[in-house]
């Protein structure tokens, strides 16, 4: 047994040696390139000086009025810039081994050697994230030196391993997703169009962490850490699970086949169904089932977020006079009479509004791989959690806010919330999960009928109920449970 | 040593090699002929274990292309019609990089390249820069890259496609000098010269099907047919007619020229050339040499006017 784990010790580090062989040459090609070295000194040696130059600057005239604090947070915020602006090379070298190699045909010979799949990957990884990374550190050190010499003194010890920490995550999830746009692209050209989808959201993550830093909130930055981390397991497995022969050399990914896009979206959305019955038998319940643990995931999901949204009651002070709680009578007797059943217009509205809800959380789920996707439903869930602690601290009674005010419509509503949000969560899991037999295209092709198809037979039925019951149900019920 | 059966390989709704049958012994040449985007590269691609089979199986030196991609690798030396090198590397690193990659050592590889190197004439620019390369020089050194292994089977995809003449005939020459009773080798090409001058066996592959898989002397008569004559005759032959034996006929014939078409040469020249220099007074009689292109393309066009009649 033993002996058998020491072979595949043995075996598995030969193997990674191959891939080192890769990244020996890729590094090796990079040095040899002056339009990567440039760049890489200019923001090693030259970029730390200027901020520290600038820091000093702006140090000295904060300090002249007495404001500090803004000194004080802008030397870890200054640290973690040039830590960033090497590893952003990263993206560039990324793209141009993944796709520049396809482009210029250096790939296939690649291809041809007996090294696996995964080996051609690792060893391209390693090479994009390295260099970058060195060069980064090889800043900051140098940024760090500068402080020194100008006797300002350095970030807290923690806050120098968190900045390191978000450095290295970056530059992973940069050269992660910039594999997984190489997955998608036949020329550098197209590549750098698809970076976009890298670049904007890295630039928000960077705005929103000097945000973070600014405010001093530095715990926060842990959990940026943790999500980036968990976004960066996604990527490299999406990336491991697309990075195939198969996937790179054998599609035709630069024409839009839509001949061939609308069969598939079509098969996954009727399939063999010949009535509604039907299709509700073989394809809607089915996908039901299909989606059961992502489903169960979005249940959990739910309940967490009411129990955060509760907690956020003691940093988020609000004036509960504001709620209007005290004639709470007359506004649900007005709101009786002017949703009286059979009016349509308020059923709309509400119906309308979640809709939104759930389409918010599709577009973010479909440009983060359903990881984003779950935030509406999060954040809905969360304010409920939120104004319940609220009116319990207000002295009223929790249990008649949310037998009368949420449960009538919430038992048919939150359900179709979290299947729809299960159903983009799935397209994360879905890319995540190795199928050699599929393209990164079609599996969002396949998961967005698959969508459609929850939406049609289960979610949107059930937002209209949910509407019906919250305009015309709801606050007859509220009022009579209303002291 | 190569041994297809149905082997089929269907991309989204489009079917690029299909049902397709080889059978490839060790020490033959084969030329996998057609035009572009007959499936050439999809078919080489399947055979080295790039691109799965969508049905259909293949073997290659006895391992299963799907089964055993590793092991097909190992045993097969690709050249692809892009060479694909790294402009910044000599060709001494290169050709170690890869070697590397098959497991060998340094001085291993060093070993296996010298005498390639040797062989095909590029010891003296080792050291050069593979941007400097010309093209001829380039794909050169993509078969040495190819060969580092010491494969049992070559694949050779387009090699000398969009070459000029003389690095094409080096190329070519290359290639020739590489054939040996152990090898065997898939020599994919659009160029019938090539084919001709190269290889033994001739498969032609047009719209992912085969259509033709002979040996280069059936190839030759199933396109062009019976080899056609030429007899020259002192003064004009207008209005001498003659009874001719079975299996010979006319095919053409102006002032001082016959043209005949016969079946069996070997047999039946013997008793034409008697029959023309009792009766005439024959110059010279010497064979037409076949036009295997036009043949070729005659083919092609024919079979493209039956599927478009179908």
């Amino acid at each position: 047994m033993q002996l058998t784990r020491l072979k595949r010790a043995i075996m598995m580090s030969n193997q990674l040696k191959l891939a080192l062989v890769i990244t020996k040459r890729e590094v090796r090609d990079q040095f040899r390139d002056w339009r990567i070295i440039f760049p890489i000194l200019g923001l090693t040696i030259f970029f730390p000086f200027l901020m520290n130059f600038t820091t000093a600057q702006v140090l000295q005239f904060v300090n002249r009025y007495g404001a500090t604090i803004v000194g004080e947070r802008l030397v870890p915020f200054s640290m973690m810039i040039v830590g960033f602006f090497p590893i952003s090379v990263s993206l560039v070298i990324a793209l141009e081994s993944f796709v520049g190699e396809k482009e210029r045909g250096s790939i296939e010979p690649l291809f041809n050697t007996p090294l696996l799949d995964w080996q051609i990957y690792i060893g391209k990884l390693i090479s994009s994230i390295v260099p970058p990374l060195f060069a980064s550190f090889v800043g900051m050190l140098v940024y760090c030196v500068g402080l020194i010499i100008d006797g300002v003194p350095l970030p807290e010890l923690h806050l120098i391993i968190q900045i390191v920490a978000i450095t290295i995550i970056q530059a992973v999830v940069m050269v992660a997703g910039a594999v997984v746009v190489s997955t998608q692209a036949t020329s550098v050209r197209a590549a750098n169009l698809l970076a976009s989808f890298i670049i904007i959201p890295m630039a928000l993550l960077i705005q929103g962490e000097s945000i973070v830093m600014f405010w001093g909130n530095y715990a926060t930055l842990w959990w940026v850490v943790f999500g980036l981390s968990i976004l960066a397991i996604l990527l490299l497995r999406i990336g491991l699970a697309h990075f195939s022969r198969e996937e790179l050399l054998g599609r035709d990914i630069d024409v839009l086949n839509f001949r061939w896009g609308w069969k598939v979206f079509r098969m996954n959305f009727l399939g063999n169904a010949t009535n509604i019955k039907n299709w509700y038998q073989l394809e809607v319940f089915p996908y039901i089932k299909e989606i059961r643990y992502s489903i169960l995931i979005l249940s959990l999901l739910v309940l967490v977020a009411f129990f955060v949204g509760k907690s956020q009651i003691t940093r988020f002070e609000f004036p509960v006079e504001q709620l209007g709680v005290e004639n709470m009578q007359a506004q649900l007797t007005l709101l009786s009479q002017n949703w009286s059943f059979g009016n349509f217009s308020p059923v709309i509205a509400i119906f309308w509004q979640n809709i939104r809800v759930v389409l918010l959380a599709f577009i973010l789920g479909v440009i983060t791989l359903g990881i984003f996707g779950v935030l509406p439903l999060f954040a809905s869930i969360g304010i409920v959690g939120y104004i319940m602690s609220l009116l319990g601290n207000a002295g009223l009674s929790v249990s008649t806010y949310f037998l009368g005010f949420i449960l009538p419509h919430g038992i048919m509503e939150i359900p179709a919330a979290v299947i729809a949000t299960a159903a983009i969560f799935q397209i994360g899991v879905i890319l995540a999960t190795p199928d050699n037999h599929q393209t990164i295209g079609e599996v969002w092709i396949k998961s967005i009928a698959n969508w459609a198809k929850v939406m049609l037979g289960l979610v949107i039925p059930m937002m209209i109920l949910s509407a019906m019951i919250e305009a015309w149900v709801t606050p007859e019920l509220a009022l009579w449970l209303t002291p | 040593m190569i041994e297809t059966q149905e082997l089929t390989k269907i991309f989204d709704d489009f079917t690029a090699v299909n049902h397709v049958n080889l059978n490839v012994h060790a020490g033959q040449i084969l030329a996998l002929l057609g035009p572009n985007g007959a499936g050439k590269t999809t078919t080489v691609r399947m055979l080295s274990s790039i691109l799965r089979p969508s049905s259909g199986w293949a073997k290659v030196a006895g391992y299963d292309v799907y089964t055993q991609p590793s092991e097909v690798r190992k045993m097969v030396g690709v050249l692809t019609e892009h060479h694909g090198l790294y402009g910044r590397m000599n060709a001494d690193e290169y050709l170690i990089f890869f070697g590397e990659l098959y497991g060998y050592s340094r001085s291993q590889i060093l070993n296996k390249i010298n005498p390639l190197l040797e062989q095909l004439g590029m010891d003296q620019f080792r050291k050069k820069r593979l941007g400097e390369y010309s093209k001829g020089m380039r794909q050169k050194l993509a078969l040495v890259r190819a060969l580092i292994h010491e494969p049992p089977v070559l694949l050779l995809d387009e090699p000398t496609s969009a070459m000029d003449p003389e690095s094409a005939k080096i190329v070519r020459n290359a290639i020739k000098s590489l054939s040996n009773k152990e090898r065997t080798i898939i020599l994919c090409t659009h160029n019938l010269v090539e084919a001709e001058e190269l290889c033994d066996q001739i498969a032609i592959i047009q719209e992912g099907s085969i259509i033709l898989n002979k040996s280069m002397q059936e190839v030759k008569n199933s396109l062009v047919g019976s080899p056609v004559f030429a007899a020259k005759f002192v003064g004009s032959m207008d209005g001498k007619y003659f009874d001719l034996p079975d299996g010979i006929q006319i095919v053409n014939r102006n002032e001082s020229i016959i043209h005949f078409k016969v079946e069996k040469p070997t047999i039946q020249n013997p008793v034409l050339i008697r029959l023309l220099t009792e009766k005439f007074d024959l110059l010279s009689f010497e064979e037409i040499p076949i036009k295997l292109e036009d043949a070729y393309l005659d083919a092609i066009n024919q079979i493209k006017k039956s599927n478009h009649d179908e």
